[in-house]
């Protein structure tokens, strides 16, 4: 058993060192490019202002999550539709296959041409861009109910909703939140380059913005914010994880124990 | 069986063809914006008999598998050493769950000022997107090293190098493998999203360019090819996956990370 | 009770047709505990889900109290071999037990008692908000037959329950099932391919042919309805049935060894 302090030591050590030598070896640094960490940290009250939360973060965090939360669902929704019916299956797999296939960056210009820039296009971009793992890997996990589990279910008669709600789904839910979770980051890539693309706020639009106006240190602040989202997106991603899929975690666990 | 199936998916493909074309014909969208299928595939003839397209489907493949490359290499070295190196692992957990869930496109404007359209600037964000994939698996499948085997290895003395290359190594493959083919459809997205939005040369360039020029049927025929593309690396990764663990007992699944 | 009149079962797919149950007659009167014992691989499975309306015969019929089989009936419950597949591992084992009883119009105080009933009936009373896979092989499958008990069948149909399990913990197992059967008065289906299991099980063993399967010999087992695995097993009584299944067992596969005369389905 380790002590708590040993653990602490292991979790800060490393970071504690990089920001230190990043502070120190930037620290009077006269390349425009590479401001020091010290200017960068300073400058970050500055320019993410209560203003700016509300009207860049803000903005841009509702639209990653109304087009996510849709996604999801559709994927879902979908997905269990075509992976309960074997002939649905063989008949969408190529098509679907093809569609994951597409680099979702591409759909903004698509999408750019039906919704305009507005926020209608930023959501149904990420949604668009976010259905195809969700789908596919529903589809997949559907699929895979175990056989036995399937016939368990229906020697006790439970057919129908019960059987999606109780059977089903939760047999398939270590896939697709393994979907869900490629979708997050593909979501978050989507927000961010629909911002760069056509926007007049959110964090992608405001950190061009910078790079643009050659507000360098700005343009860092925006940087390290958009990697602090995506850091506390994934984090609460493993909560929810955690607490749905954790007897999928003990069930894993306890196999490979024996 | 699986003629059965193969002939339900080419119908399936056949009616979402059908579809493309059917669709803007009877003026359910406007045929400006979503041509029918048949001018999307003229739009295609017309691309691949222009050296510039080839030139910029070259261009976004050599981003691709260089940054892969890269990326692939760079993950498994990292792996291996974190696994081996004693606390290693431990010390880094922290900084590697930190850093792993930043996006790479966050990046985009420190490329642009620091290479603007050059080809480093898409391998800045290749290699940081699909490195991280090839070093999780990496980690994990190490992680599943069988401790019998391990002691085994070391109670008949075998060194730090040798316990690698037979036990450690064929242990990891399989999750390498998984972390190969995941990375290699995000090299993908990200050497096609640099292109697009920072400009440097490829598919992507070319479709904002068609994009801004109204060329609405041409921007459909490459994103076709960058599907098309993407399909071809997916199902290439896959049977190299396959076909490099037909040995091993068992082909994993994803591992939900 | 339960009636089993020409049963057939052809699987047909990709060009092959294999016959797997011939034709099979047998009748399992209320409150019987009848054990189907064959070689390995004679569709003992097969004949089992067929009973249970989870696999629709070729020919013949399987009723139940008179009334035909053509879906799992609401009077009967299945223990399978896989106990560790059977349960649910994102429920907890009260979950589990209670799941099927959701399906049936009953007040939650009522599927309760039935759960806190069936798991105390199996010797489980305080692991109901454990998950399956926290327990060991042995007390999974004391799960898997609670859930049945709770479900309160007339018929209760187990497919192999103890061939996975280690001998101390399937001995325990066998004990298990002659209490219940004895306290509860319901009617058991019990295919197994040990002989000694289904002899000690069984108020009537039917020995099945190799495949394709039908009925070899039924033999009442006589022994005293208490029964226990230290004595009974011993008993010379136990032996000649024993012996006698045995011989009957062996005979079944030399018979399907030897080459089939009219094993082929007619050609043309």
């Amino acid at each position: 058993m380790r002590g708590p302090l040993l653990r602490l030591v292991f979790v800060l050590g490393l970071p504690v060192v990089l920001v230190a030598v990043w502070w120190a070896a930037s620290a009077g640094s006269k390349d425009v490019y590479w401001p020091p960490l010290r200017t960068i940290v300073e400058t970050f009250p500055d320019v993410w202002t209560g203003e700016r939360w509300r009207g860049d973060v803000l903005p841009s965090v509702l639209r990653l999550a109304a087009g996510y939360a849709l996604a999801a669902v559709a994927g879902v929704a979908l997905g269990t539709l075509v992976g309960s019916r074997r002939r649905v299956r063989a008949v969408c797999e190529p098509v679907l296959e093809f569609l994951r296939a597409v680099p979702p960056p591409v759909l903004v210009p698509v999408i750019m041409l039906f919704a305009g820039i507005g926020d209608t296009m930023k959501i149904v971009v990420i949604a668009t861009g976010c259905v195809w793992p969700v789908l596919l890997n529903t589809v997949e996990g559907v699929r895979a109910v175990d056989p036995v589990m399937a016939e368990t279910a229906r020697s006790y008669g439970i057919t129908g909703a019960a059987r999606l709600r109780r059977v089903v789904l939760p047999s398939a839910s270590p896939q697709i939140f393994a979907g869900l979770r490629q979708a997050l980051s593909i979501g978050i890539i989507l927000m961010v380059i629909s911002e760069m693309f056509a926007a007049s706020n959110g964090l992608g639009f405001t950190i061009v913005q910078f790079q643009r106006s050659f507000a360098i240190p700005g343009m860092w602040t925006g940087i390290l914010l958009l990697g602090l989202l995506g850091f506390v997106l994934s984090v609460l991603f493993q909560l929810v994880e955690r607490r749905v899929l954790g007897w999928y975690h003990g069930l894993r666990d306890a196999s490979r124990r024996s | 069986m699986r003629g059965v199936n193969a002939a339900l998916g080419a119908a399936g493909l056949a009616g979402f063809l059908a579809l493309g074309e059917a669709v803007p014909r009877l003026g359910l969208v406007e045929e400006d914006y979503f041509p029918p299928t048949s001018r999307i595939a003229d739009a295609l003839g017309t691309e691949i008999t222009d050296p510039a397209f080839w030139t910029a489907l070259g261009d976004t493949l050599t981003g691709w598998a260089l940054g892969l490359a890269i990326a692939v290499g760079a993950g498994i070295v990292i792996g291996v050493v974190l696994s081996v190196v004693p606390y290693l692992r431990e010390a880094t957990a922290s900084t590697i769950e930190f850093l792993r869930p930043i996006p790479s496109v966050a990046l985009i404007p420190l490329a642009v000022l620091l290479y603007g359209t050059e080809l480093r600037s898409v391998l800045l964000l290749v290699v940081y997107a699909s490195f991280w994939q090839v070093l999780i698996q990496v980690l994990y499948g190490v992680r599943d090293v069988d401790p019998v085997a391990e002691e085994t290895a070391r109670s008949y003395g075998l060194g730090t190098w040798a316990r690698i290359r037979h036990v450690l190594w064929p242990t990891a493959l399989p999750y390498v493998m998984t972390g190969v083919r995941l990375a290699a459809a995000v090299a993908l997205i990200l050497a096609i999203t640099a292109e697009l939005v920072i400009g440097a040369p490829g598919l992507g360039a070319r479709i904002a360019v068609a994009q801004t020029s109204q060329a609405v049927p041409e921007m459909y025929a490459l994103i076709v090819v960058a599907g098309l593309l993407g399909l071809l690396i997916n199902v290439g990764a896959r049977s190299v996956e396959r076909r490099a663990l037909a040995w091993h007992q068992s082909v994993r699944g994803e591992v939900t990370v | 009770m339960l009636d089993v009149r020409g049963l057939k079962k052809v699987y047909e797919g990709s060009g092959r047709r294999i016959e797997a149950v011939r034709d099979l007659t047998f009748t399992v009167g209320a409150g019987e505990l009848v054990c189907l014992v064959g070689p390995s691989g004679c569709g003992k499975t097969t004949l089992l889900k067929c009973v249970g309306g989870l696999l629709a015969p070729t020919a013949g019929e399987v009723s139940l109290s008179g009334r035909k089989v053509d879906g799992p009936p609401p009077g009967m419950a299945f223990v399978f071999q896989e106990y560790g597949r059977s349960l649910f591992p994102w429920m907890r084992v009260g979950d589990n037990v209670e799941l099927p009883l959701r399906q049936k119009d009953l007040s939650r105080a009522r599927r309760r008692e039935l759960v806190g009933d069936a798991l105390a009936s199996v010797g489980l009373a305080d692991a109901a908000g454990a998950y399956p896979w926290q327990l060991s092989g042995g007390m999974q499958q004391r799960v898997a037959i609670a859930r049945a008990l709770a479900y309160e069948p007339e018929v209760l149909l187990m497919d192999e329950p103890f061939a996975a399990v280690d001998a101390q913990t399937r001995a325990d197992l066998e004990d298990l099932v002659r209490r219940l059967w004895r306290e509860r008065g319901i009617t058991i289906l019990f295919v197994t391919h040990d002989i000694d299991e289904a002899v000690y099980l069984g108020e009537r063993v039917i020995v099945l042919s190799a495949s394709p399967t039908v009925v070899r010999e039924q033999l009442r087992v006589d022994l005293p309805a208490e029964r226990d695995q230290v004595h009974t097993r011993v008993a010379p009584r136990f032996a000649e049935l024993r012996t006698r299944v045995y011989e009957q067992i062996q005979a079944a596969k030399r018979g399907a060894a030897t080459p089939a005369k009219a094993d082929m389905p007619p050609s043309g």
